[in-house]
């Protein structure tokens, strides 16, 4: 099946033969001489007082080395944050706890056993306070969250803060309301829900920190998406220049936003490394996973749309309550202005976006795959939907009516962003002429004769993503906290080695998106050379050159772009030497099958090897050329990129248990370029399952205290194979200028595009029976409930 | 306590702390770190292993109770160097991502294809519930299994649907 090259080709993982021998390397499997391990004493309350800490009992127990407390570590600062507006998390809870599961003490021992032993004697006692859960609670401020401080911490209604916005962009809201007021409009409404979420990525969080106070030097292991970040804060908090620290991310076993944070247990192991000089091992357990890693979306709100009666949409509003949680990490309160910037989705649509971001007692929310983009998508598509049925015009039709044409890009949408290209109609066509849409349509109305419960959901979306525009730093995301250049950009090092092999490093890591596979086939095409001859060295800051991290779709478009930078200097250079050493000129050189000839002449050729071996002997250089055969580069990106794509699903409702069962699944999207047909699948498959998971199963689930009621695997639904039907999977290639390789990026497409699409799909199946919506997730339940409302 | 257990086909006598779990012994007396910890109370089957033949969560099963017992872990299913057609599947049909679920969903295959060479999809999806993946939304691991399934009853493995796409 495999093909030896390469772009746009399916090439089998490089990856993978040490994973399916149980052989790959995380961190939990690599061990330190002389390693300690540590346990948390947590919060039982998401808001108390702490009235006294008695650590004696714990600290006096054998084989316990220390027990901390804020006392300890609040001179070294809060967990920092790239967006810093809320409260930041202290290192240990201060004085008060603000959500269960606050750590408020560690303690380090010998082993795992005697640390959680140990943890159970720590005595706290509390003294608890109104906790806020409810997110129109903490909007009205009665109660707050932290004593003193109001819960809303800021409203998103802007579209001044995008390099490039203009002062020329006119305000939507006045023609909205004049469009409402018009008396041959049609003004759709509905409140909607985009519940909690638990990241789950099967690899709990990890990290070991080992000081060596002789070399003044840390190396921290760690499963995380931001490596440079880490080692960057873990310097700024410790007093130590950028080289004294090193973090390995070796293979990290899923992180989907989650492991795109500084945590404090981090910055806690690399203390208790410094105190105790030993190497110090955090392993997150499943349980601490659903209160101390951050958690996704958490959105309430209205959405509203006025139209003609024959479908052309006049605007479009959201006002929505976002949940940030107690304290602020990375990117909190950026999430929704992520939603923000796609907010008018395909359309050509006036549209007012107002998100008030509260604070709660709950843990904090952050990226989790898709990051404020599936929100946005989900609540414009489905009242898109709602508009559609209103009016009684086919959905896709209402759709093909108000998109953006293919000849007006790039456009400035309403909300002040420019998207490069698209070409929408032409996607939704083919995804509905190879589903056989009317047919879908046919069966669907034939199934309702005999009184079933069947329904046709589509859904469309456009995401923003390879983030980049390298400016966007100097716009409210600041990575200054870590140490690191507030800028977006990508890079690479290509480097032909004196045998001919090639090694290519970038700055950042993978956690499961096939890097190395993809990195090695954009230099293989670039300068010729057999896929086998390139390793790929990721997630290792002391090799690597500087790299912001593996997030919001932007590796290829970013870090890919950068190795193929790099790759073409490496290829100008090798074609002076090649030309030099086969008595041609340098633009006659072709590279290909290992090495390089004259064109026209293939017998004339040297290997890769030859060349190189020539590159480190310089004297057998051409005059003036320096040795060596390597290049670095950055690429900073103009702009973000912008995927897009549109889903359609068929389902059935059990009207006697509300069990959805998913028919047939069929997704059409646009990624531009594609390098390896495979692992874009791959991506666009489990994008969807965590989309219909959030549809179907998923709700981090809280009473009115602030305790979570979902916390273990067995009430938190994640989708098994048992749930999924297979997915269909077919695009269109709309490339983009914004990088050479023409690449958008496939991350969180498949989850932007699913949810609402199932929703979609079940209220057509339930509209027979007058239903206009049903929150998420679709458990049988809430769809039998539904159904009992609905038949009164 | 003193147990002796055979992984892999090596026999080993260790003396363990009774509260110890199995997959903590695996991976940390004997430094077999293929089976992972992904969960603590069975739910997500990443530390999947086979115990006299039977898929087993290692994560709440007591070493001592594995006394006497063969296990297999993911380390000894390839043999002489080939990957067992289970592993051979999951590469061929990218079967696996992030790959923290891997050596779990591999054993708990190989159980399946032992009990049932010919499973349809729906066997395979069910045979597979008791474990959990965030990457792949399962479609590729059933191809996997397809191919696997295929490979050991001789047969050309059929091809996968992401061969032949683009609109």
């Amino acid at each position: 099946m495999s093909t030896t090259s390469v772009l746009g080709g399916i090439v089998r993982r490089r990856e993978d033969p040490a994973l399916v021998r149980g052989k790959g390397r995380y961190v939990d499997d690599v061990k330190f001489p002389g390693e300690l391990a540590v346990a948390f004493v947590r919060s039982p309350f998401a808001h108390a007082r702490i009235t006294s800490i008695d650590t004696s009992a714990a600290a006096a127990m054998d084989g316990v080395h220390a027990v901390y407390t804020i006392d300890d570590v609040r001179h070294l600062g809060p967990v920092p944050a790239q967006v810093p507006i809320g409260t930041l998390r202290p290192l240990l809870a201060d004085g008060t706890v603000h959500h269960v599961g606050e750590a408020v003490a560690m303690v380090v021992a010998d082993d795992r056993y005697v640390a959680q032993d140990a943890a159970e004697l720590v005595v706290v006692d509390y003294d608890p306070l109104p906790a806020v859960v409810d997110l129109e609670e903490a909007l009205r401020d009665e109660v707050q969250a932290h004593e003193g401080k109001s819960n809303v911490l800021l409203t998103w209604h802007g579209q001044d803060w995008w390099p490039g916005v203009t002062d020329e962009l006119v305000d939507p809201k006045p023609q909205i309301e004049e469009a409402k007021a018009r008396e041959d409009t049609v003004v759709v409404s509905l409140r909607m829900t985009n519940q909690r979420l638990l990241p789950t990525m099967i690899e709990p969080r990890v990290t070991v920190a080992n000081w060596n106070g002789g070399y003044g030097a840390f190396e921290i292991w760690s499963a995380t998406q931001i490596p440079h970040a880490l080692a960057g804060a873990i310097g700024k908090i410790f007093g130590l220049p950028s080289n004294k620290v090193r973090v390995v991310a070796p293979e990290v076993g899923g992180g989907f936003g989650a492991k795109l944070n500084i945590y404090p247990e981090d910055i806690l192991c690399a203390f208790a490394s410094q105190q105790l000089e030993r190497p110090v091992r955090f392993v997150e357990t499943r349980r601490e996973a659903a209160v101390a890693t951050i958690q996704g979306r958490g959105w309430v709100g209205t959405a509203t749309l006025v139209g003609t009666r024959d479908g052309k949409i006049l605007g479009y509003e959201l006002e929505a309550i976002c949940d940030m949680g107690a304290y602020s990490h990375n990117f909190t309160v950026a999430i929704p202005a992520l939603g923000l910037f796609v907010a008018p989705g395909q359309y050509d649509i006036p549209t007012h976006y107002e998100l008030h971001c509260v604070v709660t007692n709950l843990p904090t929310t952050d990226a989790y795959r898709g990051a404020g983009r599936p929100e946005a998508a989900y609540y414009l598509e489905r009242i898109i939907d709602h508009y559609a049925r209103t009016i009684g015009m086919d959905p896709a039709e209402v759709r093909k009516r108000n998109f953006w044409p293919p000849d007006a890009f790039p456009v400035t949408t309403s909300v002040g962003l420019t998207m490069d290209s698209g070409d929408y109609a032409r996607n939704l066509d083919a995804l509905l002429e190879w589903a056989d849409y009317e047919g879908m349509k046919r069966r669907r109305d034939e199934a309702r004769a005999e009184g079933r419960l069947v329904g046709v959901g589509l859904g469309t979306y456009v995401e923003v993503c390879g983030f980049g525009p390298s400016a966007l730093a100097g716009l409210g995301f600041s990575w200054s906290e870590y140490g690191m250049p507030s800028a977006f950009n990508g890079s690479g090092v290509v480097r032909v080695n004196p045998d001919g092999t090639c090694t290519v490093i970038i700055g950042t890591g993978p956690s499961g998106q096939g890097h190395e596979t993809t990195w090695s086939q954009i230099v293989a095409e670039e300068l010729g050379i057999e896929l086998d001859a390139i390793e790929v060295l990721h997630g290792d800051t002391a090799e690597s050159p500087f790299g912001v991290g593996t997030f919001g779709s932007r590796s290829l478009a970013v870090d890919g772009t950068a190795a193929f930078e790099a790759a073409s200097r490496v290829r100008a250079k090798a074609a002076k030497i090649a030309a030099h050493l086969l008595e041609a000129a340098p633009e006659d050189i072709r590279f290909a099958d290992g090495g390089a000839h004259v064109a026209g002449s293939p017998d004339k050729a040297v290997t890769w090897g030859e060349i190189a071996t020539s590159a480190y002997q310089p004297h057998t250089l051409p005059e003036g050329m320096e040795g060596g055969l390597e290049a670095t580069a950055v690429f900073s990106p103009p702009n973000a990129t912008w995927p897009f794509g549109a889903h359609l699903a068929m389902v059935e409702v059990d009207p006697d248990t509300g069990n959805v069962e998913i028919l047939e699944y069929w997704a059409m999207d646009d990624c531009g370029n594609v390098v390896n047909p495979m692992i874009v699948a791959g991506q666009i498959h489990g994008g969807i399952a965590q989309g219909i998971g959030q549809a179907m199963f998923e709700h981090a689930v809280y009473d009115e205290d602030g305790n979570l009621l979902s916390a273990a695997l067995m009430d938190y639904p994640m989708p098994t194979a048992g749930d999924l039907p297979s997915f269909k999977l077919n695009r269109t290639t709309t490339p983009t200028d914004v990088n050479p390789l023409g690449v958008k990026g496939i991350g969180e497409a498949g989850t932007i595009g699913s949810a609402q699409t199932i929703v979609n799909a079940v209220v057509d199946a339930l509209a027979p029976l007058g239903i206009e919506h049903v929150d998420m997730p679709l458990r049988p339940r809430a769809v039998w409930e539904a159904i009992q409302k609905a038949r009164g | 306590m003193k147990i002796s257990v055979t992984v892999n086909g090596t026999r080993y006598e260790r003396d363990v702390e009774p509260r110890t779990l199995l997959v903590h012994f695996l991976r940390e007396d004997l430094g077999l770190t293929g089976t992972h910890v992904g969960c603590d109370t069975s739910y997500c089957g990443a530390c999947t292993v086979l115990v006299d033949g039977r898929s087993v969560k290692s994560c709440t099963f007591l070493a001592v109770a594995a006394d006497g017992a063969e296990i297999t872990t993911v380390e000894g299913l390839a043999a002489d160097g080939e990957l067992h057609p289970v592993q051979e599947g999951f590469w061929e049909r990218h079967g696996l991502q992030c790959g923290f679920c891997t050596p779990g969903m591999i054993m708990s295959s190989v159980a399946l294809l032992e009990e049932n060479p010919s499973p349809s999809e729906a066997e395979i999806r069910h045979a597979l519930e008791g474990n959990l993946c965030r990457c792949t939304g399962y479609h590729n691991i059933v191809l996997a299994v397809q191919y696997a399934a295929a490979k050991l009853r001789g047969e050309q493995p059929p091809p996968a649907d992401w061969e032949e796409v683009g609109a």
